[in-house]
């Protein structure tokens, strides 16, 4: 019963009940995490490649940590180290890992969509860290968590999300599983930042920020991404600030305080006035926190019942 | 939820619930009833407190889900023969178990040990011993928790077919079985009622 | 040797496409040497007898927008093998993009494309010159000196490169029309398609890749059009994408402007919709793939003749460039294989277009508009014509496999698709160069 390798690409493949069901196994995570001995030994024996294509610190580690809690031998391949740099296609680099017996691949790519061409080449689990403008499933899980946690459940919950909606992965990501999960989802940018054919996600949007937190229970911040922002999106990070930064004053005056998240890194000054940020770190911390626990839940749901180990064996 | 008295026996399990598709478990016999559970009990909670010489340091840890409500009762009977208090505590081994890479994804549940292992005399509590692949993967849990001073196993129904060498120190009632029979432990805070019942076809 | 002039060739027993008066009549072609002896019913000859019973026979296709790689990326496709696919395809006459290395913008490469062409003697390859030195948009090609050798260059573009300044594709116009010549655009404004990897809409949002709006091409198109008008200029559009650019060479055509357009199967065949989830880069192509609405201008524009050409804009790419993440992927798709199965299948079957008004698309249009009768190649199977025509079963099924390309290229978005309508037979100048799969080079 050797079943199909299984891949986690895209919010959209899940149910509401699959999403359900890994915040469920989180939960259960967390408590291990809470223990003496922070570590099970449910995947020992798996291989996990860590597939790091773009820069990134916390996902990688959040990753790496929740293998290893797992007792999966980790194996971590980065854009610097790679022979990525020295020309070797996705393709080919890909058939190597595959050949050294990995039973997942988390990837990370500066190109959305990679993860999807991956899975045609390898067939072991892979799981998309982030792939370019596309999506980040796990973020958006460890903040449907996060929200359930703080906020007692999704049904109903009023989500505004502000910022670089068309450049974030992470706006992405969590529109489809808000939606999944019957929250209410609004956005909030400057037109230039909001993407075509947005309002066909089944969103609300707005270009106003006061609206946006008069109107929410949590405030979800996107980082503005300078680095893929090109052409004329707006002014200065200083009239951003001023318009769509969530600054002391914006915050003081508000009567009932929103839960605010952030898939970090903060650009205090830009999205967030550095006070403010202070001021909401907690729940911020959270938010990591959890990223251990929602993705030790992604690999144990993915690599548990599989043989790829074995049947890469027998394919010798 | 389907339980299949030890999840350890997998590849055992699998082999006959193709033999019984779809076919649910049919009692051939009932081999204990509510009072009978209460007897057991009551006297497996004596001999814990007369090999142990008393409840001193005593934690019970109930398999889930049905060894939680057992090792409860437990507890309850040693506290009403002695007074005092045993701490209680609840153990998922679904991540400890050795199957997990063949068996499809099973839910894993609640464990909560709100209470240091160290240096207690933890006895791990189960309904049915058989194959003893949970009881390995509750041992390799409980460790992980703290040095227990001793480990001890309490089981309800020891039906026989051992896979590892493992042996309980407290049994309610032995049942020999052939391998294609299954024991059905109901229990009131489970099943709304009392008994073990032994038969064919796959646990629900 | 036998005397190649006296050699005949029977074709038996098919309808007859696009003899005088367009009626489909049943009729045999009897071929003497390189040319039509004789056009009828009941004509008999002692020379080899091609069945065409339950086909089809229509004058050659002529395909006047096609990357045939050579010279320089020898790897993707060459003449020969450009040639073996057009043939494949029922095309007997070839017009390749001067996008190669070096490009076609002298009469060294036009010469050299044109010689080697006729030396695989599979089909006419002819070569389109570029607009300006190097496709870079600033000087203009000798166009004259193209126009003047061998290759008789009439036809000038620099296709992927749209000439983005505006005074420099304005003089390129009125220098073309001095000659005699066309221009053909590939409209896109570069300003607002860049870094663009499909149609910008949901589509693209939910992908994650960026949009290119139709605007692009919009922009430019009437840009062109608005310099045609000015220059009284020839132009013709290339790969025609969306509703707003129909709707413009549709006014100009109005108001007499000297404009044609073209548009290729995969763009009146598939929407934006088919990249979701797959992010197969076959479907990679420029302009993108475009929403069902612009699917449905296009097609309106192929019904009421505001699209005067169907082209395959044929863009063999190797599986390494093609097999990497979307963005990395090139644009280009192949196309001379499968396009007769695709006007059927989705132009003529759905009632779009009668099977005429089709192979009007593919054989009368494209050779009025490249001015083919300078070569002597008529699009009428009469009697004294050169041979070139395709004999084809409008109603055979066939799927397409990566396998069965001739081109050495296999980056179609069509493999897997069940098409109708197949080639049997292709005669070019009076011989047989391809039937039922199999392609006979050159004597």
């Amino acid at each position: 019963m050797a079943g199909e390798a299984k891949n986690l690409i895209s919010i959209a493949d899940l149910s509401k009940d699959e999403i359900s069901g890994i915040l469920s196994l989180a939960s259960s995570f967390a408590e291990v995490l809470r223990r003496p001995v922070k570590k099970v030994p449910a995947l020992r024996g798996k291989t996990i490649v860590n597939l790091f294509l773009e820069p990134s610190t916390r996902t990688r580690m959040s990753f790496e940590l929740a293998a290893k809690r797992l007792s999966a031998d980790v194996v971590n391949f980065s854009s610097g180290t790679s022979s990525i740099v020295k020309g070797e296609s996705l393709k080919d680099t890909a058939k190597t890992i595959f050949s050294m017996g990995a039973d997942a691949v988390v990837v990370r790519h500066q190109s959305s969509g990679a993860p999807q061409m991956l899975t045609k080449w390898v067939d072991c689990s892979v799981i998309n860290a982030g792939d370019g403008m596309h999506e980040h499933p796990t973020q958006a899980l460890l903040d449907l968590y996060v929200m359930r946690e703080r906020m007692g459940g999704l049904e109903g919950l009023k989500v505004a999300i502000v910022g670089d909606i068309e450049h974030s992965r992470v706006a992405r990501s969590n529109i489809l599983a808000l939606n999944k999960v019957g929250s209410k989802v609004l956005l909030c940018a400057p037109r230039t930042l909001l993407p075509a054919g947005i309002e066909e996600f089944g969103v609300e949007t707005t270009v106003s920020l006061d609206e946006a937190l008069g109107w929410c229970d949590v405030l979800y911040l996107l980082r503005v991404q300078a680095e893929r922002i090109e052409g004329p999106r707006f002014p200065s990070l200083e009239e951003y600030h001023e318009n769509y930064g969530l600054s002391e004053k914006r915050w003081d005056k508000l009567e009932k305080k929103p839960l605010v998240m952030h898939p970090g890194p903060m650009n205090r000054g830009v999205e967030i006035a550095s006070s403010v940020a202070d001021e909401v770190e907690p729940s911020i911390a959270g938010q990591v926190a959890a990223g251990v626990a929602v993705r030790m839940a992604v690999l144990y749901k993915l690599l548990s019942g599989s043989v790829s180990s074995e049947r890469f064996e027998r394919e010798q | 939820m389907c339980l299949l008295e030890e999840r350890g026996g997998f590849s055992f399990v699998c082999a006959l619930s193709l033999a019984v598709v779809a076919m649910g478990f049919r009692a051939r016999a009932k081999i204990l009833d509510s009072d009978d559970i209460q007897r057991i009990l009551k006297r497996v909670a004596h001999e814990i407190l007369e090999r142990n010489k008393g409840s001193e340091g005593i934690a019970l840890i109930g398999v889930r889900t049905r060894g939680v409500h057992l090792a409860r009762r437990i507890a309850r009977a040693i506290e009403e023969i002695e007074g005092g208090k045993v701490d209680i505590g609840e153990l998922d081994v679904s991540l400890y178990r050795d199957d997990i890479s063949i068996r499809p994804t099973p839910d894993v549940g609640v464990t909560n040990l709100d209470f240091d292992v160290t240096d207690k005399k933890v006895i791990i509590v189960d309904d049915v011993l058989y194959t003893g692949r949970t009881t390995r993967a509750a041992l390799d849990a409980i460790t992980d928790f703290g040095r227990p001073k001793v480990i001890q196993l309490a089981v309800l129904i020891d039906r026989g077919h051992r896979e590892l060498p493992i042996r309980a120190d407290y049994v309610g009632k032995n049942i020999p079985t052939a391998g294609e029979e299954r024991v059905k432990v109901s229990l009131e805070e489970v099943d709304g009622v009392d008994m073990v019942e032994i038969g064919e076809g796959e646990l629900s | 040797m036998k005397d190649v002039k006296d050699e005949e060739i029977l074709v038996k027993g098919g309808r007859l496409l696009g003899c005088p008066g367009g009626l489909r009549a049943e009729g045999d072609i009897l071929i003497r040497g390189e040319r039509i002896a004789g056009v009828g019913r009941g004509i008999s000859s002692r020379g080899r007898v091609i069945d065409a019973r339950d086909c089809l026979v229509a004058p050659g296709f002529v395909e006047m927008h096609a990357h045939l790689r050579e010279p320089g990326f020898e790897y993707k496709e060459d003449i020969e093998s450009g040639s073996e696919a057009a043939c494949a395809g029922g095309y007997t006459a070839v017009f390749c993009m001067p996008n190669t290395d070096p490009p076609i913008d002298n009469q060294a490469v036009a010469q050299y494309v044109f010689a080697r062409g006729k030396e695989v003697g599979l089909s006419m390859v002819l070569p389109h010159g570029a607009i300006t030195v190097g496709t870079d948009g600033k000087n203009l090609a000798p166009m004259s000196e193209m126009a003047r050798c061998g290759a008789n260059v009439t036809c000038f573009s620099d296709d992927g490169n749209s000439v983005s300044d505006s005074e420099v594709m304005l003089r390129a116009m009125e220098y073309a029309a001095t000659l005699g010549g066309l221009i053909i655009s590939h409209c896109e404004d570069k300003s607002l398609s860049r870094g663009g990897q499909m149609n910008e809409s949901y589509f693209s949002t939910s992908l994650g890749l960026e949009g290119i709006p139709p605007e692009a091409e919009e922009i430019s198109v009437f840009r062109d059009i608005c310099l045609a008008e000015k220059a009284s200029a020839r132009l013709h559009i290339a790969h025609v994408s969306t509703a707003a650019s129909v709707e413009l060479v549709r006014e100009a055509k109005k108001r007499g402007v000297l404009v044609s357009a073209e548009v290729t199967p995969h763009h009146f065949s598939l929407t934006d919709s088919a990249l979701l989830t797959s992010y197969d880069t076959n479907l990679k192509v420029n302009p993108p793939l475009r929403s069902a609405q612009d699917v449905k201008a296009v097609l309106e524009g192929l019904a009421d003749g505001t699209i005067d050409v169907i082209a395959t804009d044929h863009a063999p790419h190797a599986p390494h460039e093609k097999e990497v993440e979307f963005e990395k992927a090139p644009f280009g798709v192949i196309g001379l294989e499968t396009s007769l199965g695709l006007v059927v299948t989705k132009l003529v079957d759905s009632g779009i277009l009668s099977l005429e008004e089709a192979i009007a698309k593919l054989t009368i249009s494209p050779a009025r508009i490249t001015g083919m009768e300078r070569w002597g190649y008529s699009t009428t199977l009469a009697e004294g014509d050169i041979a070139n025509f395709v004999v084809f079963n409008a109603d055979e099924k066939w799927t397409v496999k990566p396998e069965g390309f001739r081109s050495r290229s296999k980056n179609s978005p069509f493999l897997g698709w069940e098409l109708k309508g197949r080639v049997q037979s292709t005669i070019f100048e009076g011989r047989v160069v391809f039937e039922r799969g199999e392609v006979f080079p050159g004597a």
